[in-house]
C-alpha cells in the first residue's frame, strides 16, 4: 500500500561538529573520511583539481570527477586560535582554524588539539588526517608532520 | 549621459538594542536623507533597501519599508552584500539613473543585530562564509581577519601593538561622533591590562579591542541624475568613480593573505574610472570591521605599500591632521557595525566632509574622498569614490 519511501542520502550530516549541509553530489567524501581518508576531486575531462572537492567543473562544464587523496605535507599559511565559538561549538572550546597550502590546492581545516600552541608556527610543514568528533561527527585536523 | 549625485545624506544614532521595529529603525536614517535632501516622497522614482539576510524575521523587507516611507507605488529593491549591502545598493541606484530607468533613487540600509544574541549573531555571520566546507569547523568572523593578521605579521613583523594603534585612533573620533555606539577613550595600554576588557583574546591574534561593536542602526543616501541633482541640491557630491569585486569564498580558494584582493580591484577600478590616483583621495573610510582590515585597506588602497601600513599609523599620518585622514568619524571600530546600514553610513561621512559639514571631525578642505565597504571576510569589495 502506499509509495515506497524515498531514500534520502544525506551523509553528509555528518561532516563537522555542527553541520549545515546534508545532501550533496560528493557524499562518497563522508565514506572515504570514515575510512581514514580526506580527498578532493580531479576532473576527468580537464585535470583540475580540486579541494574541498566539488561534484561540477567551472572551467569544462562537465561533472564526471576522480577522486584523489590528500597526501604528505602541507605549508601551514596562517591558523587562529579561538576563544569564543558560535552557537553549537562552544564544548569544542578552545580550537585552533588554520589553512594548508599543498601547492596544487589547499585545505582549510583545524589543527589537531594534541598540537601545543607554542609549537604553532606559520609556514611549518603539517599532514591532514581524518578525525572523529567525540559527539561522533568527523572531520579533518592538521598534526605535525 | 550627465553625472550622478548625492544629493541627502541621513544616519540613525548607531546603538544597542534599539527600541522599535525594523521599519521604524530604518525610518530614522530616511527621515534623516530626505530632510537633508529637502524633498519629499513624491520626488522618489525607487527605493533599495540593504541588508544582510537572517537578522530578522520580516522576509522581503523592501515591500514593507516602500510602504512605510510614502513609496509605493515606486519599483523598490532589495540588495545584499553582507557587510557592504548598501555600498551595493549605491552601485546599483547609479546604474538605474544612468540607464535613464529612474532620476532620483533612495537607499536605505538597516539592520537590527540585536533581535538576537551575540553567539548567534557570530553563527550568523560565519554563516556569510562556506557552509559546507568552512562553517562545521567552528568558523566566526574575528576568526577569519585573526587569519590574516597572523599572515600579516608573519610576513611583514607587524604587531598586535601596531593593530592596537588603529583601534586608540578610532576611538579619539568615536568620542567626538554624537551617533557612535561606542563613545569612550581606548587607550594602548588597555591591550596590555589583565583588567581591561580590551585585552581579552577573541581568536587569536585578535582581541576584544580589535573587534568592531555590533549595534542596531540605519542611513540613506539620495542619489540622482545630474539634472535632479542641480535642481534639487545647492551642493551636490558627485560620484566620480564606482569599483566591485567578489572572490572565492573559502579561504582554500585564495591566493593572498596579507591583504583583501576584492579591496585592491574595487579600488583600481574606482580610481580609474574617476581617473584619479591615490595621491588625489584627501579624506577616506575603510572598512574596518577589525583592525587588521584597516592596516589591510592602507596598503590595498595604496595610501602605503604592502608591508607598511603600520608606519602609516605609527606616524600618525591617518589621523585628521594627517596626510591621508582615515575614519574620523571612528569607523566600524568606534561607530559601530550595523552590516546593512554601515556603507551608508561610510559614504554619508565622506559627503559630509566634502560639503564642509562635519563638524569637529572635520578635515581642511577635501575636495575628493573614498570609501572602501568590504563584505564577509573580504568576499566583496566595493569602493566609491566621490568629489565636489
Amino acid at each position: 500500500m502506499g509509495k515506497k519511501k524515498k531514500e534520502v542520502d544525506d551523509r553528509f550530516k555528518k561532516f563537522g561538529t555542527v553541520t549545515f549541509t546534508s545532501i550533496t553530489k560528493i557524499n562518497d567524501f563522508i565514506d572515504q573520511l570514515e575510512q581514514g581518508k580526506v580527498m578532493g576531486t580531479r576532473c576527468k575531462e580537464c585535470g583540475l583539481v580540486f579541494f574541498p572537492p566539488r561534484a561540477d567543473c567551472y572551467q569544462c562544464l562537465k561533472s564526471d570527477m576522480e577522486w584523489f587523496e590528500v597526501t604528505g605535507k602541507g605549508k601551514l599559511v596562517s591558523y587562529s586560535k579561538l576563544e569564543f565559538a558560535p552557537v553549537g561549538f562552544g564544548d569544542d572550546l578552545p580550537y585552533a582554524i588554520a589553512l594548508l597550502d599543498y601547492g596544487d590546492y589547499k585545505v582549510f581545516g583545524r589543527i589537531a588539539d594534541s598540537v601545543p600552541e607554542d609549537e604553532i608556527e606559520v609556514g611549518m610543514q603539517m599532514e591532514t588526517v581524518a578525525n572523529t568528533l567525540p559527539n561522533g561527527q568527523l572531520n579533518y585536523v592538521f598534526q605535525k608532520a | 549621459m550627465g553625472k550622478v549625485g548625492i544629493i541627502g545624506v541621513g544616519q540613525s544614532a548607531f546603538v544597542r538594542g534599539y527600541p522599535g521595529s525594523i521599519r521604524e529603525l530604518a525610518f530614522e536614517g530616511f527621515k534623516e536623507g530626505m530632510q537633508d535632501a529637502h524633498i519629499t516622497a513624491k520626488d522618489i522614482d525607487a527605493s533599495v533597501i540593504c541588508s544582510a539576510p537572517e537578522y530578522d524575521k520580516q522576509r522581503s523587507p523592501a515591500g514593507v519599508f516602500a510602504e512605510y516611507f510614502g513609496l509605493t507605488p515606486q519599483p523598490t529593491f532589495y540588495v545584499e552584500s553582507l557587510c557592504s549591502s548598501s555600498s551595493m545598493g549605491v552601485r546599483l541606484a547609479y546604474s538605474l539613473i544612468k540607464a535613464g530607468l529612474h532620476d532620483v533613487v533612495a537607499v536605505v540600509g538597516f539592520q537590527k543585530m540585536s533581535e538576537i544574541s551575540s553567539a548567534e549573531s557570530q553563527e550568523r555571520m560565519g554563516r556569510g562564509a562556506d557552509i559546507q566546507w568552512e562553517s562545521p569547523f567552528g568558523t566566526m568572523m574575528p576568526a577569519y581577519y585573526a587569519m590574516y593578521a597572523r599572515a600579516h605579521m608573519a610576513k611583514y613583523g607587524t604587531t598586535s601593538d601596531d593593530l592596537a594603534l588603529i583601534r586608540v585612533k578610532a576611538a579619539t573620533y568615536g568620542q567626538i561622533n554624537e551617533k557612535a555606539v561606542y563613545r569612550k577613550a581606548v587607550t594602548f595600554e588597555m591591550f596590555s591590562d589583565p583588567e581591561s576588557p580590551m585585552s581579552n583574546p577573541v581568536a587569536s591574534p585578535l582581541r576584544v579591542g580589535d573587534c568592531c561593536a555590533n549595534a542596531d542602526g540605519s542611513s540613506c543616501i539620495i542619489v540622482a541624475s545630474e539634472e535632479k541633482a542641480k535642481a534639487l541640491c545647492k551642493k551636490p557630491v558627485w560620484i566620480l568613480g564606482l569599483g566591485a569585486a567578489s572572490t572565492a569564498v573559502n579561504m582554500a580558494g585564495r591566493e593572498l593573505f596579507t591583504g583583501l584582493t576584492v579591496g585592491e580591484q574595487a579600488g583600481e577600478q574606482a580610481y580609474k574610472m574617476a581617473g584619479v590616483t591615490t595621491k588625489d583621495i584627501d579624506v577616506a573610510e575603510v572598512h574596518d570591521c577589525f583592525t587588521i582590515a584597516e592596516m589591510m585597506a592602507y596598503e590595498n588602497l595604496g595610501f602605503a605599500k604592502p608591508g607598511e601600513g603600520k608606519d602609516l599609523i605609527k606616524s600618525k599620518e591617518t589621523y585628521k591632521e594627517g596626510s591621508i585622514p582615515v575614519n574620523v568619524d571612528g569607523g566600524l571600530l568606534s561607530k559601530g557595525h550595523p552590516i546593512g546600514a554601515t556603507g551608508g553610513s561610510q559614504i554619508r561621512t565622506i559627503v559630509l566632509q566634502l560639503r564642509g559639514e562635519a563638524g569637529e571631525m572635520q578635515v581642511k578642505d577635501p575636495e575628493i574622498g573614498l570609501v572602501h565597504n568590504i563584505g564577509g571576510v573580504g568576499l566583496y569589495g566595493n569602493v566609491t569614490i566621490l568629489g565636489r
